[in-house]
This record gives structure tokens, C-alpha cells and sequence, in this order.
């Protein structure tokens, strides 16, 4: 293993190296964990998967809204008064490792009584006596293991999703009916165009009404509840006036089992329940196939899931007591600790806030704030503690006021038709002609044989491949894309992926890096004495622009310094010797002839002389000059930012020319910005990263955001991309392009089929084993069509 | 020949069986997380070994603080 790297997270131990038990850990926190383990027995958690673990976070006082009865109450999904259960979801579930030690749970505090790990789902389930051991404690232990919860608003007010199941239970019956009904018709198969009258063997005569009865049986559950909603949603769209696939598939399904049933009371023949059955059952298995989904994932967030449950709020007494988010009132004083999120907007009172907004604004760098100036919900204090008064409640907030728009309560797939619905209406209207023109011809010829064709053409024409056709190709697509981390709410997603003509880029988070900055710097070369006065300095500063600074300049030899002073909101002032450095805003420094620059930039002053600036860069990301040159051979692109114009220089430089780019850009903005190119017809791709993007993502065709980290937090969207991925965005563009493509040629495919069933309908020589031939024929090769297609289309995706 | 009811009777009642048990199963949460349970038949053995190694005395305090 490298010796750089920490031997609990894999992390790199150039700051700060522990050496324990002869292993090299990158802080204290991952030898505290290490410490735990070993002495615990659990050291096998190193051996099942090398670094898996996670440095634990300080989180002193997170938790203590756990002491709170009731909302201890709304977490647990049992609780009784020696047991408790608890589901807690830990993003940082990734391996085996994570399981197994999970599981052990009980080496660790015995307390414990069990606890369970849902690797898909990252949620861990603990059994635990309350009597004994609180669910704050219970969650501290995790927290001091590395797997810290995240214990959100959203767990607190949708208690319990019930996990929906009925599809399962669909194809079970399905498929159940199918294999005993394909059974029971075996006799009929061995006995073809025969009866007792014509003098077909005589022991498959004799219990012909038996077996043909049983297989009604069997078919009425499948009619009755696994095609149900085949039934519902045809009965939904002819009412709003649409002929959607549902449509021929229900009329089919229908006529199947009417003209069936007939057939056996009046002994005409075994009817086609056979047919019938495995109709359902394919098409149910299109859809399980279609019903990918990633439960580690969640979609369909908004701010309830990246807000606390809880803060702490500071009666006029001046006693500190947990208070539930939905409680607070405009007038209370809250405290905010490190690292905690501001639940409403309000003013500081007391402290110096570092505000980070990157989330909620886009803006980069964290903002000082002092004494009296406004604080918006959803910023994350980094530094120290603040107290703060409540302006507004939390829905009231700035931020949160977005999730009230309308377009957070309309479901995207009710707005936009798919490629088999705008086929399945031509479809049906084909279809339905060819029956009538088809009994015409008969009723015309011989009118006994009219009513056996058009139910005939019917059950053929049934679009059981055209209707697999579109699942199993952007089903397969979905798994695709989800192994190169390119994860997709639902194949509807792909489908609308394959028509945009427009893709909008957030910048900060989306087409820069969040995790590094860069910076350059400008004036006069500082000498070798100052320069390493410049790093001591910045050594001994927590400020978030010190510390990027600190880790950017060449490496420097560390000495006291005689004199430092830091001051809140300006800057440091360090003395060594002779020299006296300032470093800083550009006030504190001692220059105004920059002012009004918009870049963030840190000011150096030596011995009251001005030396120069570091400006600070967002780094973009790789090749993204290179991915929006593709792009923008078939897209309309533009940049939509919360950010200051302060980078629209150096973008102008990457982008394609002349791409739109618009700057301090408010959530709302955004959104509308989105609406009105809409409006003019643009078929919308939005590409972004935070809650302040969230509005303009939902009102998109296609919402994408992107993530560093896919197990932390991603706002509402319809797909989720790994940042490192971003550079192939478009030819997962151009590969979902190519899946509509494959399913349009599965059409073809199938209607070859439809023809040549067709041809029996209308001839009037439709035999049961026909159609129980034919139909599972043309539905299996459409089927290992699309999925042989994709999954070459697939290999070549990088 | 009746003894074709006898038969048919069986394997419908046999299916069913089998029906019922899948359906059992999926009610009970059997295929909620189809992944999580084939990592940890892995485990077994290893913990197993490692309480047998150097657990025993650790073991005596638990069953204590059990009851």
C-alpha cells in the first residue's frame, strides 16, 4: 500500500501524518476509529477491503435534539418500552467492510442488541434496548466509527414509505397462471383440429370441457388483477382523449378473453387462454425490467432533506433548548454551532459567521459576516459558534419560498408523450381499420366466419412486442448508464434525453470543481524571506481563503513568528524580525486602487509597502472546453450563474463562442429563464448542482445534477452524474439518441411479426397454437433485438 | 381414467403451494434487498474465528450485562 495514504480512509496524510501500530493515519479522528476497532476485535474490517472507512466528523452537540421524546418517537419505526428499532440511513455504506462491521454493531457496545445492514438502500437497521441506550447514543457510536447518519426534516415528516410490492405480486400470478395454463393446453397441442365429432382421440375428448375450464380459471386472476392496469390506464387515456399503447393491449387482452370463454361454453374450440397468459406475463416483465431503481438515490428531494430536524434555540431566559425546525418563530434566538446549517433567515447577533452559500447561491467562497447583517436559510456556518434571531419561519425563507412554485407539484411524465404512446395511437387506428375492413369482407362472403376474424385480427395485432420493445431497450439503457455512473430517474428520462436541443449549465459546482481552487498571483515577486513569512502566516489562520492559500504556496520551512494578530473580517497581521506582513482585504492592506474587483482575491503587504495579490480561480473542470465544443455542434448552450461576473473573462475562453452567459442569476431566475425558453418550443437540459438550482431543474425536460460524491446530497432532478463524468455527457446524449433509434427498429421488427399474424386473421385461419406460437416468438426476438443492440451500443460508452 | 381428477387435483394444489410460499415470501420483505444477504453469508466463518481467537472472556461480561 502507499505509504502516503491513511491507512482507515485511503486519504492522502500529506498535512498531518499519525503513526499508530506502525500505520500511517491522516488524523486522529481515523486512528481514534482504527483504536476502536483493533481493541474491539474488529480489525477484519481491514481485511475484507483496504482504507474503507471514513474519518469521523466532530459532532459535538449535533445530535442532542435526540433527547427529545418526540421526535425520538417520529424516527423509530418500533418503539416499545424495552425495544426500540431504528432504520438509519448512512451515505457512507460503500463495501463489505461497511456491512460487516455494521452488523457487529454489538462487538463495539453490547447494548446493541442486533442491527442490520440494506446495502442497496444504505440504511442500517439497529435493534436496541431504550432503557439501556438512547438513540443519541446509538447514533454518537456511529458518528465516532466514521458512519455518521444523516438523520434529516424529510425522515421526520414522511414516516414510513411503504415499499410497493404489487408489481411483484402481478407477474408472480402472471407467471403462475401462464406455466399451469401452457400446461393444461398441452393436450389440445398434441391434439390439434380435432373433437369428438370428428374423431379425435377419444381420452382428450373426454375431459377436453375439464382442462379448458380449469384454464379459465387460471386466467381470471390475470385478467382480473395483474392486467388491471392495463385496463385503468387505457380506461384513463381514451377519457382524456389520448389512444395511448395501453389502448390496443387492454382491446386485446379483452377480446382475448371474451372470444376464449365463448369459445369453450359453446364447445367451439380450447380458446386462447394460453395466449393470454403469456401476454400479461411478458408484458409485466417489460415493465419489472423498466423498473430499475437506484434506492440508494433519492430523486425527488428538496430542501427538507438537507435541513436539520432540529436547532437549538435560546429562551429569553437564556437557557438553550432543542427546538424542532417547524417551530420556529420569527423572534426566536437560535444557535448555530460549526458545520450547522442556518433553518431560517435572520440577523447575526452574536459572532462571527463564515457563511458558506455555495449550496443555496453558487457563489464560492465562503462570506464573513458581522454583527447586524442578514442571514438566508440554507447557508452552513464554517466557523465557530453564532446566534442569530429568526426573521421568518422556515417556509417563509427565502430559499424554501422556490419549493412553492407550481412546478414541484406537477409530475413531469404527464407532460410529454412518449415514443410508444405516439406510435400506439397510429397504431390502434391501423389496426382497428384493418379489422373492420376485414369482417366487412367477410360478413360480405360468408357471415359466420366475420365476427371469428375481427376478434382474430385483434387478438394478433395485440402489441405485445411493440409495447417490450421500449422497455427492455431504455430498461438496459438505464442499467448502462447507471454502471458508468450516469444515474437515471426512469426511462422516460432517456427518452426526453434523446430530444433536447438546448442544454443550460450552472457554473459553480457544475462546470467547476468544487473540491480544488486555484489561484495566481499578481504584482511584485515576493522575495524568498517574505515568501516564506507569507506561508507561516497563513499557518497559523483557520480562515477557509488561508487555508487554500496555505495549501496552494510552495512548501516552506516552519519557524514561531514574534508577533501575529488576526483581524476578524480584514485580515493578518504577522511580524518576524524585521519584516512586518500584512495580508488581507485590499483596505486592510493599505491599496485602493483596486477597488471594485469582483474577483476574491487576498491582498499581501510587506512592511507597509504593497507587494501584490493572489486572485482566486474556480478550477474548472477537465475537458470542458473540449465537451462544449461537441456539444455545440447539435445544443444551444449557455451558462446560468448565481456567481459574480468575476470569472466571465477566463469562461469566455474556455466556451464555444458566442455561448450565452448570464451572471448573478437568483434561484427564481433561473427557473424562469428555463420557462421561457419552453415557451419559444426549446426542448430544455438543465445541468446543475445545488438547491439553488433546484427550481430550474424541475422545470426542465431534463434535470441533471451533478455530484462529486453521489451518496451526499443532490437537489430534485431526473438524473444524477458523477462529476468525473461530465466530460461524456454528450455522448450519453448522442447514446440515448441511438436507443430511440434501436426502439423504432424493434417497431419494425415487430409489426414483420404483426403481418405475418395478420395474414392467418384475415384469411380466418387462426389456430390457438398459432397464436401461441407467434406471439411469444415476435415478443422474444424484439426483446433479445433490443437488448443485443443496446448492450453494443453500450460497449463503446466510455 | 378418473383418476385424472385425482391427479390434477395434485399438481393444481402442488402449484398453489408453491404460489402461496412466493407470495409469502415477497410479503415478508424476502426480495426488498436481493444484494446484502450475499455478502454476509461471507462473513460467517471469519466471525466465527475471531470470537473462538480471543473473545471468551469478553463474551462472559455480555451474557452478564443481558440479563
Amino acid at each position: 500500500m502507499d505509504k502516503q495514504s491513511c491507512y482507515h480512509c485511503g486519504d492522502d496524510c500529506e498535512q498531518v501524518s499519525v503513526t499508530y501500530d506502525e500505520k500511517n493515519f491522516c488524523c486522529t479522528g481515523c486512528k481514534t476509529v482504527y483504536e476502536i476497532f483493533a481493541s474491539n476485535d474488529l480489525s477484519y474490517y481491514y481485511d475484507l477491503q483496504e482504507s474503507a472507512g471514513a474519518s469521523p466528523i466532530e459532532v459535538e452537540g449535533k445530535y442532542d435534539f435526540l433527547d427529545t421524546p418526540t421526535i425520538v418517537e417520529r424516527l423509530t419505526d418500533f418503539d416499545d418500552s424495552d425495544l426500540q428499532i431504528v432504520n438509519l440511513y448512512i451515505p457512507h455504506i460503500h463495501c463489505s467492510s461497511c456491512i460487516w462491521v455494521l452488523e457487529n454493531l454489538n462487538k463495539l457496545n453490547p447494548l446493541i442488541n442486533s442491527s442490520q445492514v440494506d446495502f442497496p438502500r444504505k440504511t442500517v437497521r439497529i435493534h436496541y434496548n431504550p432503557i439501556q441506550i438512547s438513540l443519541k447514543e446509538v447514533v454518537l457510536l456511529l458518528a465516532k466509527i466514521g458512519y455518521e447518519p444523516t438523520i434529516s426534516l424529510d425522515d421526520f415528516d414522511n414516516k414510513k414509505k411503504l415499499t410497493d410490492r404489487s408489481l411483484t405480486y402481478k407477474l408472480g400470478v402472471a407467471g403462475f397462471a401462464f406455466g399451469n395454463v401452457m400446461f393444461l393446453s398441452f393436450p389440445d397441442y398434441f391434439d390439434l383440429s380435432s373433437s369428438a365429432s370428428t374423431g379425435g382421440e377419444f381420452w382428450l375428448n373426454e375431459y377436453e370441457v375439464l382442462f379448458r375450464w380449469l384454464m379459465f380459471a387460471f386466467s381470471l386472476p390475470v385478467v382480473g388483477y395483474a392486467g388491471k392496469d392495463y385496463f385503468t390506464s387505457a380506461f384513463k387515456g381514451l377519457r382524456s382523449g389520448i389512444l395511448n399503447i395501453d389502448v390496443p393491449i387492454a382491446l386485446g387482452i379483452l377480446v382475448l378473453f371474451l372470444r376464449s370463454t365463448f369459445e369453450i361454453i359453446f364447445n367451439l374450440g380450447s380458446g386462447f387462454f394460453d395466449s393470454l397468459t403469456g401476454l400479461v406475463f411478458f408484458l409485466l416483465l417489460g415493465k419489472f425490467f423498466q423498473q430499475k431503481t437506484y434506492s440508494f438515490l433519492s430523486f425527488e428531494r428538496d430542501y427538507k432533506s438537507y435541513f436539520p430536524i432540529a436547532v437549538t434555540k435560546i429562551n429569553p431566559s437564556g437557557k438553550e433548548e432543542t427546538t424542532q425546525v417547524h417551530d420556529i418563530e420569527p423572534g426566536d434566538r437560535l444557535l448555530i454551532r460549526n458545520e450547522e446549517l442556518i433553518p431560517a433567515d435572520g440577523i447575526l447577533l452574536k459572532g462571527n459567521a463564515m457563511i458558506d452559500y455555495s449550496f443555496v447561491t453558487g457563489e464560492s467562497e465562503p462570506q464573513q459576516k458581522q454583527s447586524g447583517d442578514k442571514l438566508f436559510a440554507g447557508g452552513k456556518q464554517v466557523k465557530g459558534v453564532i446566534e442569530m434571531e429568526a426573521l421568518k419561519s422556515v417556509s417563509q425563507s427565502y430559499l424554501t419560498q422556490l419549493w412553492s412554485n407550481a412546478i414541484f407539484k406537477t409530475d413531469k411524465s404527464s407532460r410529454f408523450q412518449t415514443l410508444t404512446d405516439s406510435i400506439g395511437k397510429r397504431f390502434t387506428v391501423t389496426v382497428l381499420s384493418i379489422a373492420v375492413l376485414a369482417s366487412c369482407f367477410w360478413l360480405y362472403y360468408e357471415p359466420s366466419k366475420a365476427m371469428n376474424v375481427f376478434t382474430a385480427v385483434l387478438i394478433i395485432a395485440c402489441p405485445c412486442a411493440i409495447a417490450l420493445a421500449a422497455p427492455f431497450t431504455l430498461g438496459n439503457m438505464l442499467r448502462i448508464f447507471g454502471r458508468k455512473k450516469f444515474y437515471l430517474k426512469d426511462t422516460l428520462t432517456i427518452e426526453q434525453l434523446a430530444q433536447i436541443d438546448t442544454a443550460i449549465f450552472d457554473k459553480t459546482g457544475t462546470i467547476t470543481s468544487t473540491k480544488t481552487s486555484t489561484a495566481t498571483y499578481e504584482g511584485m515577486p515576493l522575495n524568498h524571506e517574505e515568501a516564506s513569512l507569507l506561508k507561516n502566516t497563513l499557518r497559523a489562520s483557520n480562515h477557509p481563503l488561508s487555508r487554500t492559500l496555505y495549501n496552494l504556496l510552495a512548501e516552506q520551512d516552519i519557524y514561531p513568528l514574534d508577533d501575529y494578530d488576526e483581524y476578524l473580517g480584514k485580515g493578518l497581521m504577522a511580524r518576524k524580525g524585521e519584516n512586518r506582513m500584512k495580508i488581507g482585504s485590499a483596505d486592510f492592506v493599505g491599496n485602493t486602487d483596486v477597488q471594485g474587483l469582483l474577483d476574491t482575491a487576498v491582498h499581501v503587504a510587506n512592511n507597509d509597502r504593497y507587494k501584490g495579490r493572489y486572485v482566486f480561480h474556480n478550477q474548472y473542470r477537465e475537458g470542458i472546453s473540449e465537451t462544449f465544443k461537441a456539444m455545440s455542434k447539435n445544443l444551444r448552450l449557455a451558462i446560468l450563474s448565481g456567481d459574480n461576473e468575476g470569472e466571465k473573462s477566463r469562461l469566455e475562453k474556455l466556451l464555444p463562442k458566442l455561448t450565452p452567459l448570464y451572471f448573478n442569476q437568483k434561484p427564481e431566475n433561473k427557473l424562469k429563464f428555463i420557462k421561457s425558453l419552453q415557451e419559444q418550443g426549446q426542448k430544455v437540459l438543465m445541468v446543475g448542482d445545488g438547491l439553488n438550482d433546484a427550481g430550474a431543474l424541475a422545470q426542465a425536460h431534463v434535470g441533471i445534477a451533478i455530484s462529486e460524491n453521489t451518496n451526499v446530497f443532490s437537489p430534485a432532478c431526473d438524473g444524477i452524474m458523477d462529476a468525473i463524468k461530465f466530460r461524456e455527457l454528450h455522448q450519453y446524449i448522442q447514446a440515448s439518441k441511438k436507443a430511440l433509434k434501436i426502439i423504432r427498429l424493434s417497431f419494425l421488427l415487430s409489426l414483420l411479426y404483426n403481418s405475418i399474424g395478420l395474414y392467418f386473421a384475415v384469411t380466418g385461419q387462426l389456430e390457438p397454437v398459432i397464436a401461441a406460437i407467434l406471439m411469444p416468438l415476435s415478443s422474444i426476438s424484439v426483446v433479445v433485438f433490443a437488448t443485443v443492440t443496446t448492450n453494443l451500443l453500450g460497449r463503446k460508452l466510455k | 381414467m378418473s383418476v385424472i381428477y385425482v391427479l390434477l387435483a395434485i399438481s393444481i394444489s402442488v402449484a398453489v403451494l408453491f404460489f402461496m410460499a412466493f407470495i409469502f415470501s415477497v410479503k415478508s420483505g424476502q426480495y426488498d434487498d436481493a444484494y446484502t444477504p450475499s455478502v454476509r453469508m461471507l462473513f460467517e466463518d471469519e466471525l466465527v474465528k475471531s470470537q473462538v481467537g480471543e473473545l471468551p472472556p469478553d463474551m462472559d461480561i455480555k451474557t452478564e450485562q443481558n440479563n
